[in-house]
């Protein structure tokens, strides 16, 4: 519950980025979820790439299902319109209002039960049609607000705090969202706020669908010896490919003088920014979607969660493009461009005669 | 048996196979008609099929204009072995039957009752034609040139319609006409025509169209300004997002850059096309989805979020028989209450009941007003009887001075005057709220929607106070849409009459011929035909003015009559159910039949209370 009213402070040295904002211009109310909850790291990491993108906050939507993680969208970008759709939908609404009006960003964050049980059919076909979009999910492989059900994120043989064993197979969104057709998938460790800020801005900059996975460990009910969704799991069994440095264009500066040309891809922005990644494993590269998949399931098998940004399509186009909509948002568009007039149906009603 | 004679008062009706061609030939025959001036109500009668199965197209000619299904069939066009039987026992004593005569026939097959006209269609077009697909298509046309000898159809307006429809594609002309003429002169030489049943020129069709009611209705959201579109293919409503696309493909494209200033979107079921449309009327597009009762079923989750987090939703329901898969290819007007009080909690909905398709045309824009004024989902319920077939009716027409009207939006300059923005809070006493679209203003009228319970101001609540304003306010909101939304239109009787009746929808024409028949018979009734729910202050004054009221419907169980008995709290008792539910479209008939057999039942019931009255007293004095 948000009743709680957050303190107006301003520290006088804050400092604010080319339009104008604060970091603290991006936050939203107090967050209700548990304390060191893994989902309040991922907030801070969204208000931190937006305010570093220089991304005015109202022309930002927020999107999410229901849940826990559903519920974080009012906890950051408070001066941007969220809505909170129904359990395992965000991807169906965040489509249609991205239809109405293809200048804001859209940011739909939801969880695993949210996209991997009720709404995977939602995640997949949003994926399949490539809507423009940063796609979150928030991944604990548990339900904490119906207090700690396993999620079809839950690995097989994974026990629950109660000491439930789990047996079914989990359902992996990155490997699907590869095999879907998303252009930007990644993987991430709400733990590691260096690797997520990048990640995100990444995804913010992408053409088409992004899909970030954040293993977010519950610390209500799934952070104990036994599950693999915990801190301490994760911290042990990663195995990050990639750091991301971003870097929006910037005349006054030579990126390529910072960094070893050697080490880093460089991927051109639709929007004119150029991401460079820079690979820790010799060979990885994120261009290549057979390859991503391979990585990720080879790491799989031995037990290993293969962070960063596993796959990117640099010339990724979304579903506007594909369907060839105007440039002005539908929404903007008056009676004038939209409605045909009566000369138009009295032919017409003179073909139907 | 004498013959059945009438010019231009008949029913035909054709039986063929699914998939071979026949509707664009029945359609041909339907429209020469039209074009002599002689009104024709066309229905499709068909299988969840694609190939093989049985359809059927009955064609009601009325000089006088009778629209609804009528009943009984005057002539039988029987092309389908597999419907023989049926088919020639279905034809009224002294009817036609024409056969195709090429395989004999044994006798056993016929009935003495009626008259039977033999062509060889297999044969003759098996001597002009190589082609096997030609020979099959070409037996349509060719039966149609042996009907127009028969019953006097004049072979001009044949030859007129097939050079409109081929305009462009003129190498398909001459084959057509051919067939045409293959056909009369078969006929001329070796059919008794013409006729006693036959169609005689006339000027009764005017300035009509003849169209069907998906695509006016489709029509009718891009006038209306729908700009999004999500659906998932269901019978019989796919045909509206289709005709949607091939509108929007010829009006909406930007002529100079060539871009769509629409976006259709088949997604991948009920639940998605619902939440696509909900994103784009959050965030300030029309959008509209088009479905039939199975689809809905699927999107009450969703018509609840919008009910209650107040968001601009327009769903075409073109309804089909249920529950369940039911008859999809079959006509009820069974989801009104499904659709009225749709979603979990407390909740109504907004319902236009168009009557033909120049109204779905009109409701289908109004809907699109309607929901942006109200904030709300609307509902435009047609059904397959009017969707699925050409109707003739009203030309459609559009107000060049009208402009959209997009409701309670507050833009960048209010908010930055510093109006106060409470995202549900009634400012204006009519329950409506003022929304703001995302990305207005950097600092201003930002909300977070969602589908709990909140304050006037959006802000998160389980105040039972706060709930209780919250949906107090939604009920005054529906009180508000009962004065914006199409009002009942009454047709009165000639004479002072209490007695009342009320239809709705696809009734309409069934409901017309049968207050005319009724008249005849000395019952008189005056008529409300109700055109949307919330019921406008209308509906209930003319309850009270009548004794005994017939709600006339398309369902079991009584669904508008159980609407009119919950809203405006009427006795059940002054309602009389009419129920017509057995998946075909209601006729004149079974109106007529149904009224005269209550009101003569209530005349005897009175006149045996007459006199138990006059009795008693006579006992008391004895």
């Amino acid at each position: 519950m948000t009743y709680i009213t957050k303190p107006r402070l301003h520290h006088p040295t804050l400092r604010a980025n080319k339009v104008g904002y604060t970091r603290r211009d991006y936050e939203g109310k107090v967050s209700t979820l548990c304390a060191g909850c893994g989902h309040d790291s991922i907030s801070a990491a969204i208000v931190q790439a937006c305010w570093e993108l220089d991304i005015e906050p109202h022309r930002v939507a927020k999107l999410s299902g229901i849940g826990c993680s559903s519920k974080t969208p009012d906890y950051f970008l408070g001066a941007s319109h969220g809505f909170n759709t129904v359990h395992g939908r965000m991807p169906s609404v965040l489509t249609g209002a991205n239809l109405a009006n293809r200048d804001l960003l859209y940011l739909g964050v939801s969880g695993d039960g949210d996209s991997a049980s009720i709404g995977l059919g939602q995640f997949a076909h949003s994926m399949r049609r490539g809507v423009r979009m940063v796609y979150i999910v928030e991944n604990n492989g548990v339900y904490g607000l119906t207090k700690g059900q396993f999620s079809a994120t839950a690995d097989s043989g994974s026990r629950s705090k109660k000491g439930v064993v789990n047996f079914d197979s989990p359902v992996d969104l990155v490997a699907m969202a590869l095999q879907l057709g998303a252009t930007y998938v990644a993987r991430s460790f709400s733990g590691d706020k260096e690797q997520l800020v990048p990640i995100i801005k990444g995804a913010i900059g992408h053409g088409g669908a992004a899909f970030i996975d954040v293993v977010s460990p519950c610390v209500a009910f799934n952070n104990h010896a036994g599950s693999t969704k915990s801190y301490d799991y994760v911290r042990e069994h990663n195995q990050a490919v990639s750091r991301i440095d971003f870097f929006a264009p910037a005349p006054e500066a030579d990126p390529d003088a910072r960094i070893a040309p050697d080490t880093v891809i460089e991927l051109p922005q639709p929007d004119g920014s150029t991401m460079r990644l820079r690979k820790l494993h010799e060979g990885y590269d994120p261009t290549d979607r057979l390859a991503a998949m391979n990585h990720v399931a080879t790491h799989q098998a031995l037990g290993e969660i293969v962070t960063g940004l596993l796959y990117v399509d640099r010339d990724a186009e979304d579903l506007h493009a594909a369907m060839r909509t105007s440039t002005a948002p539908l929404n903007s568009l008056d009676a004038g461009t939209l409605c045909p007039g009566m000369d138009v149906l009295e032919r017409l009603n003179q073909s139907l005669r | 048996m004498k013959p059945i004679a009438g010019v231009n008062d008949f029913v035909i009706k054709f039986a063929n196979v699914n998939g071979s061609g026949s509707a664009s030939a029945n359609e041909l025959f339907a429209k020469s008609i039209l074009r002599m001036g002689v009104p024709v109500s066309p229905r499709n009668i068909f299988p969840s099929n694609i190939q093989g199965l049985p359809t059927w197209y009955e064609a009601r000619v009325s000089e006088q204009g009778y629209q609804g299904r009528r009943g009984g069939i005057d002539m039988m066009v029987a092309m389908n072995p597999q419907t023989w039987d049926a088919d020639v026992a279905e034809i009224t004593p002294g009817g036609y039957l024409f056969y195709d005569s090429t395989r004999p026939m044994p006798a056993s097959k016929f009935r003495p009752d009626i008259q039977v006209l033999g062509m060889p269609l297999t044969e003759i077009c098996n001597a002009v034609y190589s082609d096997p697909r030609q020979r099959q298509l070409f037996k349509n046309i060719v039966y149609v040139g042996a009907l127009s000898v028969l019953l006097e159809i004049e072979p001009d307006v044949i030859e007129q319609l097939f050079a409109e429809q081929y305009k462009g594609k003129e190498k398909l002309l001459a084959p057509n006409i051919q067939a045409l003429h293959l056909g009369r002169d078969f006929a001329r030489e070796h059919l008794p025509g013409p006729l006693d049943i036959r169609v005689a020129r006339r000027d009764k069709v005017g300035q009509q169209i003849f169209v069907d009611g998906n695509s006016a209705v489709a029509l009718g959201c891009v006038y209306g300004g729908a700009t999004v579109a999500a659906w998932y293919p269901i019978t019989p409503s796919s045909s509206v997002a289709e005709a949607f696309l091939r509108y929007c493909a010829k009006f909406r494209v930007d002529k100079q850059t060539g871009l769509n200033n629409y976006a259709v979107v088949q997604a991948e079921d009920e639940i998605a096309s619902i939440g696509m449309v909900v994103g784009a009327g959050w965030n300030g597009a029309r959008a509209f989805t088009a479905t039939s009762g199975p689809g809905v079923s699927l999107m009450t989750e969703f018509i609840g979020l919008a009910y209650f987090a107040e968001i601009p939703v327009t769903i075409i329901n073109v309804q089909r028989g249920g529950p369940s898969t039911g008859m999809p290819t079959r006509t009820q007007q069974a989801d009104l209450i499904a659709c009225a009080y749709a979603s979990h909690g407390d909740t109504k909905h907004v319902l236009l009941f168009p009557q033909d398709p120049s109204e779905c045309f009109a409701h289908g824009a109004a809907a699109l007003d309607l929901a942006d004024r109200l904030q709300t989902p609307v509902f435009v319920m047609t059904d397959l009887d009017i969707g699925m077939n050409q109707r003739l009716c009203d030309p459609l027409v559009w107000d060049p001075d009208r402009a959209y009207d997009r409701g309670k939006v507050m833009g960048a300059d209010e908010l930055e005057a510093g109006k106060d923005f409470g995202r549900y809070k009634d400012v204006d006493g009519d329950g409506i709220p003022w929304r703001t679209l995302p990305g207005t203003h950097p600092t201003k009228g930002s909300y977070f929607t969602r589908g709990t319970t909140r304050d006037p101001y959006a802000r998160y609540s389980e105040r039972g106070p706060d709930y209780i304003y919250n949906v107090e306010r939604l009920l005054t909101k529906f009180k508000t849409a009962a004065t914006l939304v199409p009002q009942p239109v009454l047709r009165k009787a000639k004479r002072r009459t209490r007695l009342g009746v009320i239809y709705f929808g696809s009734t309409s024409p069934a409901m017309h011929e049968a207050l005319d028949v009724l008249t005849e018979q000395g019952i008189h009734l005056d008529a409300l035909r109700l055109c949307a729910f919330p019921f406008p202050e209308a509906v209930a004054a003319f309850i009270a003015r009548h004794k005994q009221i017939y709600v006339v419907e398309q369902n079991r169980d009584g669904q508008m009559r159980q609407l009119l008995v919950n809203e405006l709290q009427i006795d059940p008792a002054r309602l009389v159910a009419v129920l017509h539910f057995d998946g075909t479209p209601i006729t004149a008939r079974f109106i007529t039949r149904r009224v005269t057999e209550h009101v003569q039942q209530a005349e005897t019931e009175a006149a045996q209370r007459a006199t138990r009255k006059t009795r008693k007293p006579l006992t008391e004095v004895a």
